[in-house]
Order: C-alpha cells, then structure tokens, then sequence
C-alpha cells in the first residue's frame, strides 16, 4: 500500500470531503452533498465512514472501530486495518484512549469527552427516504421544513400498535431545524447524540451525503406529547459483567434455545470484568 | 461457556488465502495469462472497461483474473483503481465521424455510403455448441480487403439534411462528471448519458427492453451502429493544440425514434444515443433506448410512469457498484439493529395477548 | 518574488493540512475557542494562519475572493501557485480573504439556498488579535458560553437570522484561528459588571 498517499485518499479528495465537514458543522443535521469516491471495499460496508476519517485522521491519532459495539467483528477489523496500514496511526479497542472512533449502528457506553470524535456509518442518510423515495422531494421537503409526513407515520405505528414501531434509525431533530438520520443505532442509543462533548461526523457514501452534530447541539428524538419518547433495551442484566445500564445483544447458547444477554459494547464490558464485575453468566 | 469472538483478523487472513488458492484452481492445469484473457475473452475485458469507466484492456484482464471472472466484482477492482489516478486533463471530444470501424450497420438504410460491414458479429451464427474448440485449434484465417479510407459520414446526417429528424444541438459547454460531483437531480442529458455509459449491462438492458413491451414505447429503429476505433486527442497547454494520444475502441449507437410534431413544428424523428467502451453493441443498443425513454419532457411527450422514464430511479439504480454493494451489505451482523427489532416485536405481542385474554374474561 | 511565489507551502502537504485542518475542524465545531494552526509561511499580508486555511481547503475547484488589502501581487502568485483556486468577486465566491473592514459589506457573499444551504461562503478574516473576551456566544458547539474578541456584533446577529442559510467565518491572527459558524447567537459584551 506504499504507493498510496497518506490515509489513502488523494489531497484533493480530502479537501473536497473537509470542506463538507466544516458546512456540515456549520448546519447541524443538513445533508452535505460530497462527490464520494469509489473506495477499495464495498459501498454499504463503511465508504462514508472511512471517507471522513481519512480526511480527520493525523498521524498522532489513535483509532479504534467498532462495528455493532464491537472491536472484533469483521469488517470493524477490516477498517482498522485499512488505517493502520494507509495511515500509520496507532489504534485501540479502549474508548477512553481513542481520540478518533469510526463506529457502525452503536454509541460507546462510557461516555464521549472533548478531544474525541465519532464517525458514524451511514446506509441511508435521509430520514424521509422510506416516506418519499425520491431525492428531489425530499430535500424540498427539508427546505421547507415539512415533517408533517413524519409525524403522521410515527402516529399510524402509534393507532396501528399503540407504540412507535421504530426501534432503530430512530429520527431526531436538531438545535429545531433539521430532522436527522442517527444512522442505525438502536433508540437506547439516542438520549446520547444531543449535548455529547465529541464531535460527531455521520458519512453516507453511496449515497454521497456528510453530515455533522457540533458538540453540545440539541438533537431531539421525535416523539408526541401523549407517547414520549423511550430509550429501551432488553429488560436483563448483561450475563458477562452484570451491568444493568448497557445495550444487550441476545444471544442463544444452546440446542433448547436457552438465551443469554451481553453488552454489545465489548470494551465496556471487557473493562467492567476486568475491574471485578461479575454477571449471572460469566465463569 | 460464552467467549466472546475472538479472532477476527485471522480469520479474514485465512479466507483471503483459501481465496487465492481457489482463485488459482487445479495446479495441474496452466495458469491463464493476462494476455490470454484480453486477447480471448476480450468481450468480458471490454465491458469490465466500460463499466469500470476505465479504458485499459490490460488492466481489466488482469481484474477479470484477480475477480475469478466474476465481472462486477472486476468492474468494482477496476473503479477503486481509477478513483486513485491523477487527473491531468480532458481530451478533446472523439469524432466518431472518424472512425475507422470494423462493423457498422444500418436498419433504416439497405444501402449507405460507407456501406454495410457486418464485421465480427455473434449475430448469424447458429448457437451450436462448437465441440471443435473444446480441442482447440486455430481457426481458418477470416477473408480480408483493404479498408475504406475516409470518414463514415453518420446516417442520422442524412435524415437532417432534409429536417426529418430533430436537430442535434452543438454545445460547446464541459459535460458535468460524475465521478467529481454528486449526482444531482434533475440532472440534464449529458450527465444522464455518463451515468448510462457506465451502467450495469444487465439493468440497461432490461430497462430497455421494457420500453420495447410498452413501458414507455418509443418505437426505436437502429439507425446505425458503428465499432470501431477513433483517435483521442488532447490538447496541451504548453503546445497550443491538440495531439494524439491514443485509440480506443467505441460502440456508437444512434436510434431514430418514433416522430413528435406540434402545431408550430411539423412531425420529425427523434434521436436516442448510446456510446459505449470497447465492442458492446448490446449495452450501447440499450442505452440508446433507455436515453429516448428519459426525453420524455423535453420532446414534450407524456410520463406515462414508466420504470424507464424515471430519470431518478434509473440513475440511482444503474451503478452496478453501488448496487452490489448495498445489497451485499446485508451479510454484515446486524445484531443491533435486530436485538432493538426483537425486543420491541416482544413488546407488541405481549401487549396485544393480554388484551386478548383481557377481552377474553370481559 | 519568485522565491517567496514557490516556497510557504506545507512542508508535507498529506501531514501539514491534515493538522491544519483538525484546527480549522475544532474552531468550527467549538465557536469562540482559539486554535493553533501553522505550517504555512505565505507573503505579507496574509498571517500563517490565513495561508495555513486556504492551502487546506482551497483548490481549482473553489473560487477564492481576495478583499482589496490582501489582493496584492506577492499573495495572487502564492495562491495561485499552491492551490490553483480561481480569483473571482464576492458574489461568486467560496471562500473570502481580508481584514473587517475590506471584507465588508456581508451582503454581497453568496448565503446558500433553501434547498443547498451549504452553497455559501466562508469568510477568512485577517484580524490583529485574537482573545477570549468581548462578544459572548452561545450556540451548538458551545457548552454555556463563550466570549470571543469579535470585530463587531451586529453583522452576526443578522447573519443568524439567516439561518439555516448565510456565511460562515473563521479569524486568523498570527498562527491561530477561531470560528463563527452562522448558527452561533452573538450578543453585545456584557462588561465586568454581571457575576451570576
């Protein structure tokens, strides 16, 4: 990979993508249209992603990715190597120590602090897209600031099950302008996007859109007045750490179907074992 | 006892080497060659070119190898290459007039000047298994003369001169780039045209088709195909004009379509375009087609709703690239997303059976 | 001039406007703070961190509109030179270079369309220093608030009337820079009078 230019995009890649960042920033939760380019793996497995953090990444970084919370999954140890090797940078599995942190469809539990920034994945970065499929619609519809169409599927769930039927990708509005795509996090995950002290940086790049939350900003999870919004997760405590407050991947341990519940964020739940927490399930 | 999964580097390392070794196959058969591919499957190396939008014979051969002659994941080796080269300049246009072509065909004219070249064409074979070539051998050598020098003038010049068939406006205006600039709707005939040129074969070809059973008819004559290669020039600053620096291979398609007429304007023909890499008469053919389906408006014609009309929903669809690889995204774990799914799919059940049984005891 | 013409630029260009550009990055996203940013040794008038921002954003493809106290000979070669960006007027422009007052007047600037609110301009203005007091601003980005040695206030109250559309600014002096996106709310200095 020698030949390649550092964190592999060409300068002027890296410019264009730079200038979209700094509009993004500028208009928190507007979808920057950016010329992405083809990328050595597949659209739809973190082109936007790794577009951005090519283009934030320094050489004094310290990365880590995590794909579903965790460090180890596949194509999280794709990315991660795709950087150690076009960028040098030195990574880590531990979310305190990262200063840069590309993840897919999860927030860290531990908390983000000011010198880190996340970079979301992002499939399909309009969150009109399921209602109006076609582009030109909704970015008038974003012109003008017209959600109603949102509001009213929300409420359909709401009449049709007596709950809002989204339980991931779940919209919010930003600083009461803009509704947002958070990418497919699970809405346990969204009480944590508004007034987080990280810069946060979503990249779609199929669909050519950057996006951006400034730390602090508001980002406020759709919900009505009789139906507030709610953060849920499987009602367990995790089987490996025993913390009650982390999300949970379900998992099923034997030929009777017995299920188990563990952290989806391996670091969290690595570093509570390691400090001395024990669950239900752990040896 | 739960471990979490460990191990994930190694295991991409150890599929990446079963990969090449069943890349490679038997041993005891020869390897192929770059050379071989290009000069013997030289149909697949012109569309990994085209859709790969990057013209190198060579290169594509070796993509095809590397792909295991699967073409999309070639076409896909071929675009994160190009998205990594320097830029230096545009040529100048490519005058197809130029050309020197090896087939060219006319289903408006019997006869034309530059005449009728069948050239090297599947299309009146029997498709018979040839079982002779399953022991090899060389073929006879092909018939030869010597080629007509001088420009081929295009059959739709012929039509204009009389005013039968729509203008083709001359616009000196740079075409928008796709691959520089997000695609943006509406997006006007000569970004329309990059996007098709590039597109999947398989998906152009099926759009166009479906125009052909009246999903957007517009009743297309091929009015001439040409192959052939022409000079590609490029003019250099320091020199003030245009050298040559190379030759492709283009496929050029020009329909004429069913006639449009208004009260102002008496009825003409109009035109679809398809110009396409390499010999690929079957995606320059499609393209020509799928190009006059997404005229509709400018030529004042009816959006009957037709997939092929749909300019959104073609361009958006058509890039084989982006395709596969949201398609194929659906492989990764998605574990949260599902664990979020699951337990709210609980919720609603468990809600609905205690109203159940709720109504039940009422 | 032909020496100073071809020398200023990043001495790696990969590495140089990478840093450069987490700077930039971090003032945008946290209006009122100062940043380092250097690198950059471009002519007089231009600061290094006025030539530090344009060698990391600016190209052939952004139109750049040098206000008449930067718009000299020395500053159009060495731009030119490193980033290729074509010199246009205010009203065509992506990014603007020059002090307050020769940048002035803001109405002038392109401030995006409803529909592409990103299509305006970012001011880069040359200022004689930078400090953390005077106008205070809040805003996302800002966890309460923040003060910043702004050359005036009202341009950016009217500017955050705008919103989701108008400009953005970024201020240079010396080697560090800060940042005033258009949704940041700026009001007068409240003096030292209010302890809450």
């Amino acid at each position: 990979m020698n030949d390649y230019n550092f964190a592999y995009l060409d300068e002027q890649t890296k410019r264009m993508i730079r200038r979209a960042i700094l509009k993004g920033l500028a208009i928190p939760g507007y979808q920057v249209p950016f010329a992405s380019r083809e990328m050595p793996m597949p659209y739809g497995w973190g082109t936007g992603g790794v577009q951005v953090s090519a283009a934030v990444l320094t050489p004094e970084d310290t990365f880590k990715v995590i794909d579903q919370g965790a460090d180890d999954t596949t194509n999280a140890v794709s990315i991660r190597t795709f950087f150690q090797r076009t960028a040098g940078v030195a990574t880590t599995t531990a979310t305190r120590d990262a200063t840069v942190i590309q993840t897919r469809h999860r927030i860290p539990e531990e908390p983000l602090t000011e010198g880190q920034i996340l970079v979301y994945q992002v499939p399909i970065p309009e969150p009109l897209r399921f209602l109006e499929p076609r582009e030109s619609e909704t970015r008038k519809m974003h012109s003008l600031e017209e959600y109603g169409l949102m509001h009213v599927k929300l409420y359909e769930d709401i009449s049709r099950h007596g709950h809002i039927a989204t339980s991931y990708a779940y919209p919010v509005k930003v600083e009461g302008r803009y509704v947002m795509d958070p990418s497919p996090i699970p809405k346990f995950d969204n009480p944590k996007l508004g007034e987080m002290a990280a810069i946060q940086l979503f990249g779609a790049g199929r669909e050519q859109r950057i996006y951006a939350l400034p730390p602090y900003s508001q980002a406020v999870s759709l919900d009505f007045e009789d139906h507030p919004f709610e953060a849920s997760k499987a009602d367990h405590p995790c089987g490996m750490c025993g913390a009650v407050d982390s999300y949970l991947d379900e998992l099923i341990v034997d030929d009777a179907g017995r299920r188990m519940f563990v952290c989806s964020d391996t670091d969290y739940c690595e570093a509570r074992q390691a400090a001395g927490h024990k669950g239900k399930d752990a040896a | 006892m739960y471990v979490a999964v460990k191990g994930g580097e190694r295991a991409i390392e150890n599929a990446h080497a079963w990969l090449a070794e069943e890349r490679r196959g038997n041993t005891d058969i020869a390897e192929l060659s770059i050379a071989q591919i290009r000069e013997q499957l030289s149909l697949a190396v012109n569309r990994v070119m085209a859709e790969g939008s990057l013209y190198d014979p060579d290169l594509a051969a070796l993509a095809i190898k590397q792909a295991r002659g699967d073409l999309i994941e070639a076409i896909f080796l071929i675009r994160a290459y190009r998205t990594t080269l320097p830029r230096f300049g545009a040529s100048e246009p490519v005058d197809t007039g130029a050309m020197a072509c090896n087939r060219r065909i006319s289903a408006t004219f019997k006869d034309l000047p530059g005449g009728q070249v069948l050239g090297p064409t599947f299309d009146y074979t029997h498709r018979l298994l040839d079982f002779k070539l399953a022991a090899d051998g060389d073929p006879p050598k092909a018939p030869t003369r010597d080629a007509q020098l001088g420009d081929v003038p295009h059959v739709t010049e012929f039509l204009n001169r009389e005013g039968l068939i729509e203008e083709a406006t001359h616009d000196d205006t740079p075409p928008p780039d796709l691959t520089r600039e997000p695609l943006e709707m509406p997006a006007d005939r000569a970004l329309r045209l990059q996007a098709l040129t590039r597109a999947d074969e398989g998906f152009t070809l099926g759009l166009a088709y479906s125009t052909q059973r009246g999903y957007g008819r517009n009743h297309a004559f091929v009015g001439e195909l040409r192959i052939g290669s022409v000079p590609v020039e490029m003019e250099i600053p320091e020199l003030g004009f245009a050298i040559e620096i190379g030759e492709v291979t283009l496929t050029e398609c020009e329909t004429v379509n069913q006639f449009t007429g208004s009260k102002t304007e008496p009825p003409q023909f109009t035109r679809g375009y398809g110009l396409v890499f390499g010999q690929t008469e079957r995606k320059a053919i499609s393209m020509a087609l799928v190009d006059r389906a997404l005229r509709w408006e400018e030529l004042g014609e009816d959006n009957v709703g037709a997939p092929a009309q749909d300019a959104e929903f073609v361009l958006y669809h058509a890039d084989n690239i982006q395709a596969t690889g949201f398609l194929e995204h659906i492989k990764l774990p998605h574990y949260v997303d599902f664990q979020s799914e699951l337990e709210l799919v609980r919720k609603l059940r468990r809600e609905a059976e205690a109203q159940q049984l709720q109504e039940a005891a009422e | 001039m032909q020496a100073n013409t071809l020398s200023g630029g990043f001495a790696d260009p990969a590495i140089g406007s990478a840093h450069a550009f987490r700077s930039v990055m971090e003032a945008m996203a946290r209006p009122g703070t100062i940043q380092n940013i250097d690198g950059a040794t471009p002519p007089a008038p231009l600061s290094p961190a006025t030539g530090a921002v344009l060698l990391t954003l600016c190209d052939t493809e952004t139109p750049v509109y040098l206000a008449s106290d930067v718009n000299c000979a020395a500053v159009k070669a060495w731009l030119s030179f490193h980033t290729g960006a074509p010199l246009v007027g205010p009203s065509h422009c992506m990014f603007a270079v020059g002090t307050w007052d020769a940048l002035a007047p803001l109405s002038t600037y392109p401030i995006g369309t409803s529909e592409y609110p990103d299509r305006s301009a970012t001011l880069i203005v040359e200022c004689p220093e930078l400090a953390a007091s005077g106008a205070t601003m809040t805003g996302p980005g800002i966890k309460e608030q923040a003060a910043l040695s702004l050359p005036e206030v009202e341009a950016f109250r009217s500017n955050r009337m705008l919103f989701p559309l108008g400009l953005d600014f970024i201020f240079t002096s010396g080697d560090r820079i800060a940042a005033l996106p258009r949704t940041t709310h700026v009001s007068a200095p409240m003096g030292a009078t209010k302890v809450s």
